[in-house]
């Protein structure tokens, strides 16, 4: 699979579509606008895998609103609300 | 001479297969205690290698990172550090990693190398991996990690073999080693990024990723994480999980009931009548006995729990649940305490731990005795059993367990409507703390592990039931017997007791809910644990009526109650003001007695207003 890095632009995993599948580009915490400090925020979504250059696939999402979201990251599948996911850009 | 006891710690991330693996080392020779001064849960347990070294294990409660943000977190690092006082400093410290999910693990450990401790990685559930197709280069990954790396099966028998060996080679070497200092410090965002970063490096050196990813996990998921038909499945699992408390656990408990009663007649036959005998007979043997009958009944609710738990399906209900509760302003973490508060309230508010958010945390404590705890099973077994009939409705459910069923649902919408008043009254203007919860991998439920799990909780009623509850019998039986009644006295004997004379004090109170003095006398002692009021109900018909009554307690309330009467203590009982070991709990657990009387006040507020309304609508439909 050739990677879609270079032709796709960058998009906070908040707005991915179910089935969206992309690799995380940065982390950018302070824009969430999640309850949690944007440096908190930051280590519990590295300490749960979502780093730069990490593979993440959006597997499944809650009947309300669309949330929480169901990602896949690597080999693990983490459970995080769009909000939280805001702060995890990808492409 | 004998070798002094090491103590061993076992580490590592939630999921990791951490508890399986505690149990296959340790057996049943396990103690569940409490950390001194906080309420987190200290597993301990012992076991012997094969070189007949004596060792001593904790399980340490599951952790992404040693940053220590919750009170669970927090002991794991105190413990590794050796900083908690009362607490042996490890001699070795296992890490437990799941094979097939090392990137997380490998984070964890390459912190805790800092710590200076004796560290062994354990590669756990290494045949799933290796079904799997992942290769892991065992010599390499130590190697670079500079530890010793075990694989084991925690599942299978002889699976801990191997770990068990280098666990005695390594503490037989450990002596000459020189002490290693700790340079463990909290990492910042950098430093976590960059441990993240060579985990991630060793991984791709000496880990293969799985070439047969896990198909059945993607299947499943599928359906149950559907947003339909996972919340069908969902409903479907907690009705076949009440309906199965109400229909398996029957044959069993009245093989329990009828050998209590048999017990009861052999002491009526062989003691002369008299005090001891009523003693042994209405308090002691009536009393406990009519406790210990729901043991099945809370064997069966924690073995769907704890399976669902070892499935790897809380965490997805968890899921499912997140929006809709959150619609309640309680977070999607809350499903599990609130699942658990199912079994009982007190563990149920003790995994609130797991939401690190103090309001969020609140809310679901004010709520979780709300949840039908197992306790109130025995008062609607008893109520239901003697008013409702056991006739099917649509050909294949049965009314008693569909008014169960209603009485469950009642206390969850109650709970909802509770928590979403938190939310408006008193918590507007604040944002919801973030949900994050790693979905696992669908495992076979581990039938050791599950009877373990069982066993011990099974034992802890058994516990309760033999302490406050016999001393609660004793006490009953003592108000309800004394003073006797003057000679020549007609009429029952309880009616000359101090039970009676609470009772009827009480009664005034309690009889616009329909309630009369025998119904007070039993809701008192409820106070100390609720499934009490049955046995106290038991205590004080039994002196009343005689042998005959203990045995029948449903057929004696069917004829002594009206059906209005029976329906508001089912209401009373849907919020009835927590037993005090929940209350103590409240106290511990908030820090506070201003929420522990919060908790009772609104909770005796909605039982009163409840059983009012239920008692006066059936009333006047012509129930009295």
């Amino acid at each position: 699979m050739t990677d879609p890095i270079d032709t796709r632009p960058n998009l906070p995993l908040g707005l991915a579509e179910c089935g969206f599948s992309g690799v995380i580009q940065h982390l950018a915490a302070g824009d969430a606008g999640s309850a949690l400090s944007a440096d908190e925020l930051e280590c519990r979504l590295i300490e749960l895998g979502f780093v730069e250059g990490a593979r993440v696939t959006v597997l499944h999402e809650g009947i309300v609103g669309r949330d929480p979201i169901a990602v896949r990251v690597e080999n693990v599948t983490i459970a995080v609300r769009r909000r939280e996911a805001m702060a995890i850009i990808v492409a | 001479m004998e070798a002094p006891l090491m103590h061993l710690a076992l580490v590592g991330t939630p999921n990791s297969g951490k508890t399986s693996l505690f149990n296959a080392l340790t057996g049943s020779r396990q103690k569940v205690a409490n950390y001194p001064g906080v309420t987190v849960e200290r597993k301990e347990g012992s076991f012997v290698t094969p070189s007949g070294r004596q060792l001593s294990l904790v399980d340490l409660p599951g952790t992404y990172s040693l940053r220590g943000r919750s009170p669970d977190e927090e002991i794991t690092r105190d413990i590794v550090l050796g900083r908690t006082p009362g607490e042996a400093l490890p001699d070795l410290v296992l890490c437990v990693a799941d094979s097939t999910n090392l990137r997380l693990t490998i984070r964890l450990l390459l912190e805790l190398k800092r710590t200076g401790r004796p560290l062994m990685l354990v590669l756990n559930m290494f045949d799933i991996a290796t079904r799997r197709g992942v290769t892991v280069d065992v010599p390499l990954l130590s190697e670079t990690l500079g530890i010793p790396v075990v694989t084991s099966i925690a599942v299978r028998k002889g699976g801990t073999a191997e770990l068990l060996r280098r666990t005695d080679e390594i503490l037989a070497a450990k002596a000459p080693q020189p002490v290693q200092p700790n340079l463990w410090q909290p990492l910042t965002v950098a430093q976590l990024r960059a441990t993240q970063r060579e985990a991630d490096r060793i991984i791709a050196a000496s880990i293969s990723l799985p070439t047969r990813p896990d198909t059945w996990t993607a299947r499943i998921d599928a359906v149950v994480l559907h947003p339909v038909a996972g919340l069908a499945i969902l409903a479907l699992i907690l009705f076949v999980m009440f309906q199965a408390v109400f229909a398996w656990a029957t044959p069993l408990m009245e093989l329990l009931a009828t050998t209590f009663g048999a017990l009861g007649d052999l002491v009526q036959d062989t003691l002369p009548a008299g005090l001891v005998q009523s003693f042994l007979q209405n308090g002691v043997i009536s009393g406990v006995g009519s406790v210990l009958v729901f043991l099945p009944q809370i064997v069966i609710i924690f073995l769907f729990i704890l399976l669902l738990e070892d499935f790897g399906y809380m965490a997805r209900a968890a899921f499912l649940m997140d929006r809709i509760m959150g619609g309640a302003g309680l977070h999607g973490r809350a499903f599990i305490p609130l699942l658990s508060s199912f079994a009982c309230a007190i563990p149920g508010i003790m995994a609130t731990r797991v939401i690190d958010n103090r309001r969020d945390r609140l809310t679901t404590i004010l709520i979780a005795p709300l949840m039908t705890c197992s306790a109130r099973i025995p008062v609607y077994t008893l109520i239901i059993s003697a008013f409702i009939p056991a006739q099917q409705v649509w050909g294949l459910v049965n009314l008693q367990g569909l008014v169960m069923f209603g009485l469950y649902v009642a206390g969850i919408a109650s709970a909802l409507g509770v928590s979403s008043l938190i939310k408006f009254f008193m918590w507007r203007d604040y944002t919801p703390a973030p949900f994050m919860l790693e979905l696992p991998d669908y495992k076979m439920p581990r039938p050791r592990s599950i009877a373990i799990g069982v066993y011990t909780r099974a034992r802890m009623f058994l516990q309760r039931a033999g302490t406050t509850i016999f001393s609660m019998m004793v006490l009953i039986w003592f108000l309800a017997s004394f003073p006797q009644p003057p000679d020549g006295a007609t009429g029952p004997a309880i009616n000359y007791s101090l039970a009676a004379m609470i009772g009827k004090a009480l009664e005034p109170l309690l009889a616009p809910l329909g309630f009369n003095w025998q119904i007070a006398v039993a809701l008192i002692p409820g106070m100390a644990a609720r499934e009490v009021a049955v046995a106290a109900l038991g205590t004080v018909y039994a002196i009343e009526g005689g042998k005959e009554a203990a045995e029948q307690i449903g057929a004696v309330l069917a004829t002594k109650w009206s059906l209005a009467t029976a329906l508001s203590l089912l209401a009373w009982f849907i919020f009835a003001p927590q037993c005090a070991s929940t209350l103590a709990v409240i106290r511990r657990e908030t820090g506070s007695w201003t929420w522990m009387w919060v908790t009772f006040g609104y909770m005796f507020a909605l039982a009163y207003a409840a059983s009012f309304a239920t008692y006066n609508i059936a009333m006047a439909l012509g129930a009295g």
